[in-house]
């Protein structure tokens, strides 16, 4: 804004800054505008008044760009380290597990299982379990069916003491009994543990839980049985809100059954005289000689991976909110016993891949440079008639589909295509030893310097139409011979649309997917193919996101050292 | 999200018996499916009679190589606009796992068999997962070009003659992921093809049969779309490749090329439809009865008039009759027919679940070397 200079003259217009660090400036009283208002505040206000204009004039694009484009990238920049999953699904488990040391090789012990017990059970309730198999699946194979098979028998633990339970009673079936005995039946309320579960549920499902349940446990049987009615209002939220049912009316699912038979076995029942209270003590009475559940022994039966001390380090090493995995990952490494540590040599792909793509791409720019500096330059020499001709031709290519001169690429590359058969025919190259040319890295550079040509020619010839033909007419009658007039001269005012092309051209090379995938073979693809291949095959989007903004911070450290060596004022597109 | 798809479930139960209303049914859907001569086999056995016989206006949306993707996008912007869609078998597990397609309940959502066999058992098998809703059987096989088989040799006609390149010399075409290739190779370096997977669980295994695959690496071209092999073999870039069945079958019959199938070691592959999880009521239900409708015995039957997929209904194989437009027999052209199946995998999607993201890292380090 305080910036605006006269084209003719040079010299910068006087702005309302001007004025306002005038007025500022002045000694002894303060300038007065003509309504009377000290000139400092007249100024101020017209100022703001022509900011906010601007503003508004811009406001459409910046939004635009704000939705489109930040937002997506804070996204993906979040995406890269995000991991609540974990702690989400498996709330107790990960609490229970931090005091597990994964050195000692061991699997964890029981409490972890029971913990784990709850968690699953409400997460497959929920048909969240998968979900976190799969997440899990990326860092150890294996999780993904673990989690999958042990979610489907995880309501079988503890069959046979639940079913001493209901022996004793028809009433342990009964949802209006439970209902009954774990609201307190109007005694005193604890809306905590409502407040917990509710959001317990909603970090697992991803949906809010709010609203009227028609289920506030009892204070009382809480401080008693406070497994069962943590179990009992992690039902309730979800028999209300998710099924739509009505809480007392439905029976209780097998984890609160369980809960009840594990709180029986510690709790002291003698002072509860509430509802269900005699019931209560029938059944520990019942229960005093089950054996106990064993959480271990059920999901070992589940799966035997479960007795594997790796899957609990996974399980242990992502727990936390946020991760470095997936950068780690990217630059082919994982999270080993002792802290980062590179993976195996063969499934090192990414640094590699990240090399290969700034390579080639280099390779395409530099091609492009080769071969459209002439162009441009014809098409800057040439009378303005045959230059537009021309560049109808620089152009048609540009119009037609990329896909279209992509698959014609092949077309003329390939073993039995047509710049082979001339070969063959002219006797140049034996029929049996036909030139490989495609899907490798030649048919790559070949197809994308093609493609983003006229990216490289464009800047360059608009550059190099400024430049007045007298000045090499002047360095020739100084003496000049035709190539020291071309380089010292000439070539040095064409640099800006060289580097403006060379910047167009790399950064469009750089993240291009479909040219590599169609000719690149296995030599010839970038790294842009594999963040697809996460994006839309794998669905490992962490990972897709974190080589994403690894290619983002690479293309932004070009550009700075780019800005460093050669000046981006050195850069014109015209 | 997860609170309407379980309404949704609810509602479901409650009406799938015949009574729901048309006024409860939108009347408009979008399907989604693989586009080419596979889609239109659908317009054709699905669409049209659908349409037909109930008004409604069916959009097709030409997205299911991108479906798994799109569907979670769709689904974590809250605006899931599909109803229908097709995936191979794979990818509805995926989507089942992530929560993204609905759970079925096969006797309920699905016709019967004209004989009164439950559509569970009529299905059987091919009933993967809690979500899938099998469509057709198709297999991943090679087509070789019987131009380039030299003089005085047989006809390729056993899976290791893709790597036999003294026999058979001439470039192979391979698909550029792991699956297939890895029990392919173990196959032709010994394994006993009941012991394939658990080998192939191993770390050794896996080395075992990236080992193999060595020995063609410098002639084999990969490709990622189901009609590179057939152009390829069509250009005569290759002596053999792999594909889906189908697609030969296009180049043989219909293009009239010089090429054959071999059918030994296929692997049968499943493909079929899902609804997504959480569509609003009407939209629901429409859904479920064009599934109701497109699964019976007699439209399944109908498909493979265009296309050469065997349908997955039991009771629909012998309603199988000839190709609509080339008037010949299709079924010794369905990859079930007893003369080609005598040797045959059946995709493992548990192994692969699990086993994907890991082997799929070995096995592109591998390609790049």
């Amino acid at each position: 804004m305080s910036d605006v200079t006269d084209a003719t003259t040079g010299k910068r217009a006087p702005t309302p800054d001007d004025a306002l660090r005038i007025a500022d400036s002045k000694q002894g009283g303060p300038v007065l505008a003509a309504d009377g208002t000290p000139l400092k505040r007249s100024l101020a206000r017209a100022l703001r008044v022509q900011k906010l204009r601007a503003l508004a004039l811009i406001a459409p694009l910046l939004i635009f760009v704000l939705l489109t484009f930040i937002m997506p990238i804070a996204d993906m920049l979040f995406r890269s380290v995000e991991n609540s999953i974990v702690s989400n699904t498996l709330p107790y488990t990960t609490e229970a597990l931090a005091d597990w040391e994964p050195d000692t090789g061991e699997a964890p012990g029981e409490e972890v299982f029971q913990a784990l017990y709850y968690d699953m059970f409400l997460a497959a309730e929920a048909k969240e379990h998968t979900t976190l198999g799969s997440r899990l699946n990326y860092e150890n194979s294996g999780i993904s069916s673990l989690f999958r098979g042990s979610g489907r028998s995880v309501d079988d633990v503890g069959e046979d003491q639940i079913d001493m339970l209901e022996d004793q009673g028809e009433h342990w079936e009964d949802p209006a009994f439970w209902y009954a005995m774990m609201s307190g039946d109007g005694g005193a309320t604890d809306e905590g543990i409502l407040q917990q579960q509710r959001q317990r549920l909603a970090n697992l499902t991803s949906d809010n839980f709010g609203g009227e349940i028609g289920f506030i446990p009892g204070a009382e049987i809480a401080g008693i049985l406070p497994r069962t009615v943590r179990a009992y209002t992690a039902f309730a939220l979800f028999t209300a809100i998710a099924d739509e049912d009505v809480v007392a009316e439905e029976e209780p699912w097998e984890a609160v059954k369980v809960a009840l038979i594990e709180d029986l076995r510690t709790t002291d029942l003698s002072g509860y005289s509430g509802p269900g209270a005699a019931e209560l003590q029938e059944a520990q009475g019942a229960l005093a000689d089950a054996e106990p559940i064993s959480y271990r022994t059920a999901f070992e039966g589940m799966d035997k991976d479960w007795a594997d001390s790796d899957v609990w380090r996974t399980i242990k090493i992502y727990s936390p909110a946020y991760t470095t995995g997936y950068f780690l990952n990217a630059i082919d490494m994982q999270k080993g016993p002792d802290g980062p540590e590179a993976r195996p040599e063969n499934q090192q792909i990414y640094i590699m891949l990240f090399k290969r793509t700034l390579f080639m791409s280099l390779m395409i720019t530099g091609s492009c440079i080769l071969l459209g500096y002439p162009v441009a330059w014809i098409l800057a020499n040439l009378p303005a008639r045959s230059a537009n001709m021309l560049m109808i031709l620089v152009l048609l290519p540009f119009w037609t589909s990329l896909l279209v001169r992509t698959s014609a690429w092949k077309v003329m590359l390939q073993q039995q295509g047509v710049i082979n058969d001339t070969l063959v025919w002219l006797g140049l190259v034996a029929d049996e030893s036909r030139l490989v040319m495609i899907n490798n890295q030649f048919g790559t550079i070949v197809a994308m310097t093609h493609i983003l040509l006229p990216f490289m020619i464009l800047p360059m010839y608009s550059v190099m139409q400024t430049i007045n033909p007298t000045y090499l007419r002047a360095a020739k009658s100084l003496g000049a011979t035709n190539w020291t007039a071309f380089w010292r001269v000439y070539f040095p005012q064409s640099v800006p649309g060289i580097g403006a092309g060379s910047i167009l051209v790399f950064i469009l090379a750089i993240g291009y997917y479909i040219t590599p995938e169609i000719v690149g073979g296995t030599t010839g693809t970038f790294i842009s193919n594999r963040i697809a291949y996460h994006i839309s095959s794998s669905l490992n989007w962490g990972l897709a996101a974190a080589l994403g903004s690894i290619l983002l911070a690479v293309v932004l450290i070009l550009y700075w050292a780019y800005d460093k060596i050669v000046g981006i004022d050195n850069v014109k597109l015209g | 999200m997860k609170l309407t798809k379980l309404t949704a479930l609810a509602v479901t139960t409650a009406l799938v018996a015949p009574a729901v209303s048309a006024q409860d049914m939108a009347d408009e859907m979008t399907i989604v499916s693989w586009g080419g001569a596979y889609s239109r086999s659908q317009q054709k056995a699905y669409h049209e009679p659908y349409m037909e016989k109930t008004g409604v206006k069916i959009i097709n949306d030409e997205s299911s190589n991108e479906a798994v993707a799109k569907l979670r996008a769709m689904n974590e912007a809250g605006n899931v606009t599909w109803d229908v869609v097709d995936v191979v078998a794979a990818d509805a597990l995926r989507l089942c796992d992530e929560g993204l397609a609905m759970e079925i309940d096969p006797d309920e959502m699905l016709a019967a068999a004209p004989d009164g066999t439950s559509a569970e058992e009529d299905f059987g098998e091919l009933l993967v997962g809690d979500c899938f809703i099998p469509q057709i059987v198709y297999s991943t096989t090679f087509g070789y070009r019987t131009d380039m088989v030299p003089e005085g040799v047989e006809p390729p006609n056993d899976i290791c003659d893709v790597w036999d390149l003294e026999t058979y010399p001439g470039k192979r075409s391979l698909e550029k992921r792991p699956i297939n290739n890895m029990e392919w190779a173990l196959l032709c370096d010994g394994v006993a093809k009941d012991e394939v997977y658990d080998v192939l669980a191993t770390p050794e295994g896996q080395e075992q049969a990236l080992a193999k695959l060595d020995e063609i690496k410098d002639d084999v071209i990969w490709w990622s779309a189901g009609a590179d092999t057939p152009q390829l073999l069509a250009d005569g870039e290759i002596f053999m490749g792999s594909t889906y069945n189908g697609r030969l079958f296009s180049v043989i019959e219909e293009q009239d090329q010089p090429v054959a199938m071999m059918w030994d070691a296929q692997v049968f592959d499943l493909d079929g439809w899902i609804i997504p999880a959480g569509l609003p009521e009407d939209r629901l239900n429409r859904a479920l009865d064009y599934i109701m409708f497109a699964t019976d015995t007699q439209r399944l039957a109908d498909q493979a008039a265009w296309i050469s997929y065997g349908p997955a209904r039991k009771s629909s194989a012998p309603l199988v009759g000839k190709h609509a437009e080339l008037g010949i027999d299709m079924a010794p052209h369905m990859p079930t027919d007893p003369a080609n199946a005598q040797n045959t995998f059946l995709y493992n999607y548990e192994f692969w679940a699990d086993y994907r993201d890991d082997i799929d890292a070995k096995f592109q380090a591998w390609l790049a070397k």
